[in-house]
């Protein structure tokens, strides 16, 4: 047997250190390997869809036209019985093979879903990959459920959903005639989308929160810039809002409505002086979806209820 | 034949290459959609027609497409994308003889992130002027221009403000990184909402892009400087004892500087433009490789290109199978299997010294 002697001993330790690493890849490897394979075998049904943006979730619902759907994205998060429905992650960044997993015979998507060599690679496989624009337009919504309805053949319905929405719709524009006497003055509304204290962002035109303040008999307080941008305390006081708007998730970020009064500039802007500070759910106010009557609405009496009183 | 074996006569080299094709093997078996073997004699079946036949409709049912269109390309693309980020990894830390230096670290991987962006936002509205061949290669090309000029603005740069100091060098190419960071946000500032999609896509990192045509590109650019490394190896070897002893010893230090930065912009600025930046591998496979084999150049460039290339996979794979059918961006697993292992790595360092 040869002795180990001192000056070759400290090259064997490094040798078996060697291997103990080695060994520790080699575990991973098997974790790999012993992985469960991820299967699920569904009953045939006659389409399967997979629907990418909250509203179109939504419209589906709606429809009644639920029993399609095979999977949604992150954003669908209303109705309820959506959460049951498979995850197929956030919307821009989608995996064609986890869709192609779920069998789909549609996919059908917002203009925001991506990235767009994935949608290329899921319609290259021979799935029907539907974009269906996002306008932020009462008369958008409605194209999209006629278009929806002819997808997945449930036209009657999709028609009986239009007439409940334009006749909502229309009783909207009726009461907004004798609201607008009721304030002479347009008022000044500013989106605020807030992540933390420290990032703050105001919509500008051609967004959905300036879409809606129109819809709702206010102004955008911010008419300068097209889209979200960061907002100073300096042009947060020079636009001088009557109401600031949020949504949920951006008032429980900052805390509480003195968090929100306490933001710089806040206080010398009317909306702050007055303490109009109104929050909404965030699917519900910039959606688009089947509940955009209903969200105009509850804006609306908001609205009144902070300027009238 | 028995030279280029002599080489690596050392079985780390045979044990990591066998690793990437078990580890290969297991990503390939796993993911979203199950395929079992009926799936791949089919596809070993139409392969003939699918080589040799691109741009034909394409003969394959539901797990085959998946198989061959999404799958293979995207384990290939991993494994490339690896061993392309590990290979220049050792090369910079070669090149500027410093174990902190890495393509990220030094603002390389951000040069060539910077030049796309501004391509993303500047040329994408003339985007209609260029036909579509053209604008598959124009981000690649862009993005490897972004990657040269920083690793030479780094070359000149650091030898004329501080001649001979690692830590200017380091500073610099932390200056560069924290401009060229600035010069993404303000594209994403002025960016408009499609081309904000494009750009997440980079800055985040994703393998999602994967397909046949660039696949092959990435895999000829990498052999090509692998081969061609392996020439400079022992030049490399002595600009480890300092640039007046490699002089001395016959080395041309400034022709070898240029070219390794050549090539290190190519594999960094390549990997980038079609994977967006993915962080850490190109820090860590050198390491690991070192731990195993040593400084050798020799040994230290295929080891840590094959340690990169199963890092890479290994995260990927993870990344796309544990919250089926839906992905998390694969620079999450890089770090989190990257930054055990280093740690690991000094602790057995510890032992040594002791």
């Amino acid at each position: 047997m040869r002795r180990i002697t001192p000056a070759r001993f400290p090259e064997t330790l490094a040798f078996l250190m060697r291997r103990r690493a080695l060994s520790r890849i080699g575990a991973i490897g098997a974790l790999a390997f012993s992985q469960q394979i991820h299967s699920t075998s569904y009953p045939e049904q006659r389409q399967r869809i997979v629907c990418i943006g909250g509203a179109l979730t939504e419209i589906i619902f709606e429809m009644g036209a639920q029993s399609c759907l095979v999977g949604v994205d992150s954003t669908s998060t209303f109705p309820k019985e959506a959460s049951l429905i498979a995850q197929v992650g956030y919307a821009r960044s989608l995996s064609a093979e986890g869709i192609l997993a779920l069998a789909p015979t549609n996919v059908i998507v917002t203009e925001e879903a991506g990235p767009p060599g994935v949608l290329r690679q899921i319609s290259a496989a021979g799935v029907g990959v539907e974009v269906l624009d996002s306008g932020h337009r009462y008369e958008g919504l409605i194209q999209r459920i006629v278009r929806l309805g002819r997808l997945l053949s449930f036209e009657s319905e999709a028609a009986i959903l239009i007439e409940r929405l334009n006749l909502e719709w229309n009783q909207l524009q009726a009461s907004s005639l004798t609201h607008s006497v009721i304030v002479a003055t347009p008022r000044r509304v500013l989106f605020l989308f807030a992540h933390s204290s420290s990032r703050l962002m105001a919509a500008g035109t051609q967004t959905g929160a300036h879409a809606m303040i129109e819809y709702a008999g206010a102004i955008n307080a911010i008419s300068e810039y097209s889209g979200y941008r960061p907002l100073t305390p300096e042009s947060l006081v020079s636009a001088r809002p009557d109401l600031l708007l949020m949504t949920d998730h951006g008032f429980r970020a900052l805390g509480d409505l003195t968090a929100v009064l306490q933001l710089p500039g806040v206080m010398h802007t009317p909306a702050g002086q007055h303490q109009h500070i109104i929050k909404m759910d965030a699917s519900l106010l910039l959606g688009f979806g089947p509940r955009l009557p209903l969200a105009v609405k509850r804006l609306k009496s908001e609205f009144m209820d902070a300027f009238i009183s | 034949m028995k030279l280029v074996f002599q080489r690596y006569k050392n079985p780390t080299f045979f044990l990591s290459l066998l690793l990437v094709l078990i580890f290969g093997l297991c990503a390939l078996r796993s993911g979203a959609v199950e395929v079992n073997w009926n799936h791949w004699s089919k596809l070993f079946a139409f392969g003939h027609s699918l080589l040799f036949s691109e741009g034909v409709t394409h003969p394959l049912d539901g797990e085959t497409y998946v198989l061959w269109y999404l799958r293979i390309p995207r384990v290939l693309l991993g494994v490339f994308v690896g061993a392309s980020l590990g290979l220049s990894g050792a090369l910079v830390q070669g090149l500027f003889r410093n174990p902190l230096a890495d393509p990220s670290l030094l603002g390389v991987t951000t040069g060539a992130a910077c030049a796309a962006a501004l391509t993303i936002v500047l040329i994408s509205k003339q985007s209609m002027l260029f036909s579509f061949e053209v604008r598959v290669w124009l981000l690649p090309f862009v993005s490897f221009m972004g990657a040269f000029l920083t690793c030479m603005f780094l070359n000149i740069g650091a030898s004329w403000l501080m001649p001979g100091s690692i830590a200017g060098l380091l500073l610099l190419g932390i200056a560069l990184n924290a401009l060229g960071v600035a010069v993404i946000g303000f594209c994403t500032y002025l960016a408009t909402d499609e081309q904000l999609r494009s750009l997440s896509f980079w800055t985040l990192g994703s393998l999602a892009g994967a397909n046949w045509t660039i696949v092959p590109g990435l895999g000829i650019v990498l052999v090509a400087v692998y081969l061609w490394c392996r020439t400079q190896a022992q030049q490399l070897n002595a600009l480890n004892l300092g640039e007046a002893t490699a002089a001395s010893l016959g080395v041309l230090v400034p022709r070898l500087r240029w070219t390794v930065s050549v090539m290190v912009a190519l594999l960094a600025g390549v990997s980038v433009a079609f994977c967006g930046v993915i962080g850490f591998i190109g820090l860590i496979a050198p390491h690991l490789a070192r731990a195993f084999v040593g400084a050798d150049m020799r040994a230290l460039l295929p080891i840590s290109m094959l340690l990169g290339a199963l890092l890479m996979l290994t995260a990927d794979t993870l990344a796309r199978t544990i919250v089926i059918p839906a992905e998390i961006p694969v620079g999450i697993f890089t770090a989190l299997l990257g930054g055990p292992f280093l740690m690991l790595l000094l602790h057995t360092k510890r032992h040594r010294v002791e």
